[in-house]
């Protein structure tokens, strides 16, 4: 499969299988070239976790919105410009001290889409997949984050169409902080929930928001 | 079915190994197959859960030898090849909608939303204490196999939505009430868990109400 050095790399199995499926359907007329690369360009390019990153800083900015959010997150995203495939159904879960949310989908790959982006290879891996479920802790060991044993982690599965974001909760030393400043610290993973965002040292927070009075 | 995509809870895959930087795609042959993946899925030659089925129902050793979008290309294939469309000329009696790259940014806005106007009242109320249906249906289905024969909570009610069972057989939408249901982990493991609770969203037909 894929050497180092991309330029060395033959033609793999699944390069030529893939391009005479593609070849034979454009052949058909079934399949529009452009949309292929459009679709490309936008999931590769346009669509990705700084949508969710809005979210979660509207979400940590105005109590209104986080209310919106929990009553009704597909509403609520949407406001922001956010919809469609995979995020057809959205519902937002709130971390707070003492309870960390994680999802996973057991049985396939799914994933808020336009607040997330495409997910990386790991959230569809056997591996992520077969322990979220069971194991969170050593799950998250992996990621780099030991809770505390007193925190409660809840796992949601997406086995249907409802799609879940976390809301991280909101780090120390962000007071004063714009939307733009929080959503520049808020990551993918967690968003799913493999991570959370850590305190901010008072040094960065000084040097975002200047030196507090 | 009790394919090997019904993962929750196995062991012996080893380590997550997250990648740092990780691209978007790792290869061309990912971006192809994504996007013939999403135009064919917007034809309309088949639904979505006919698409999982057909994942689903590849060789349980190359599925699970497969990096995802490989098992996505090789489901295309199997569809394509089901409805006749990979002959020439295509041999499906309805040709498909075909994608324009016009139509693209209106189809993913749009998605495809699967909640329907209610025609029944829900069988469920949020605290009540369901059990989900022991069954091995040798189709399509949402209920992972490791929660089969458990008791849960109902957390919340989430609507009528397209059912897959029958969505996948090509028996039609049968909406259904819809719920997340809350699991404790030690109910569904034992003692060899480090959860407190797994919530699974969980059609109707899954569920058996549980005495009190």
């Amino acid at each position: 499969m894929s050497g180092n050095h991309p330029h060395e790399r033959s033609l793999t199995d699944l390069d030529v299988r893939v391009r005479a499926l593609e070849t034979l359907l454009i052949d058909q007329g079934l399949v529009d070239p452009a949309a292929l690369d459009l679709l490309i360009e936008t999931y590769e390019h346009r669509v990705g976790p700084h949508n969710g990153a809005r979210v979660v800083a509207r979400a940590w900015s105005d109590p209104a919105y986080r209310d919106w959010l929990q009553q009704d997150a597909t509403a609520a995203i949407a406001s922001l410009g956010f919809t469609g495939r995979q995020g057809e159904h959205m519902v937002a879960l709130f971390n707070a001290p003492g309870v960390h949310h994680l999802v996973v989908c057991t049985l396939c790959s799914c994933y808020p889409w336009p607040v997330l982006g495409l997910p990386p290879a790991w959230y569809k891996s056997p591996a992520y997949r077969s322990r979220a479920v069971i194991d969170p802790r050593g799950v998250l060991a992996e990621f780099g984050l030991t809770l505390p044993d007193s925190t409660e982690i809840r796992v949601y599965d997406s086995t249907a169409e409802l799609r879940y974001l976390v809301i991280p909760e909101r780090p120390q030393g962000t007071q004063g902080w714009s939307e733009d400043q929080l959503a520049a610290i808020v990551n993918r993973d967690a968003m799913i929930g493999t991570g959370v965002i850590g305190p901010v040292a008072d040094s960065v927070a000084e040097s975002v928001a200047g030196p507090v009075a | 079915m009790n394919g090997p995509h019904d993962l929750g809870g196995a062991q012996g895959f080893g380590p997550i190994a997250p990648e740092a930087g990780e691209p978007r795609f790792h290869d061309e042959w990912e971006r192809r197959a994504f996007a013939l993946t999403l135009a064919m899925g917007a034809s309309g030659a088949w639904n979505l859960d006919q698409a999982r089925s057909a994942r689903e129902s590849l060789p349980p050793a190359l599925y699970l030898s497969s990096s995802y979008y490989q098992i996505w290309f090789e489901a295309l294939e199997r569809l394509l090849q089901a409805r006749g469309l990979t002959r020439q000329p295509p041999g499906a009696s309805t040709p498909p909608r075909v994608l324009k790259a016009a139509d693209v940014p209106a189809v993913l806005a749009r998605g495809g939303p699967t909640e329907r106007a209610p025609t029944r009242e829900a069988r469920f109320a949020v605290g009540d204490a369901v059990r989900a249906r022991m069954m091995h249906p040798t189709g399509h289905t949402r209920l992972p196999r490791y929660l089969r024969g458990h008791v849960g909570q109902i957390e919340a009610v989430r609507g009528m939505h397209v059912y897959p069972d029958t969505h996948a057989a090509g028996e039609g939408e049968q909406p259904c009430w819809l719920y997340t249901v809350r699991f404790e982990a030690k109910t569904l493991w034992g003692a060899d868990t480090t959860a407190a609770s797994v919530h699974v969203d969980c059609w109707e037909p899954y569920l058996d109400a549980e005495p009190a």
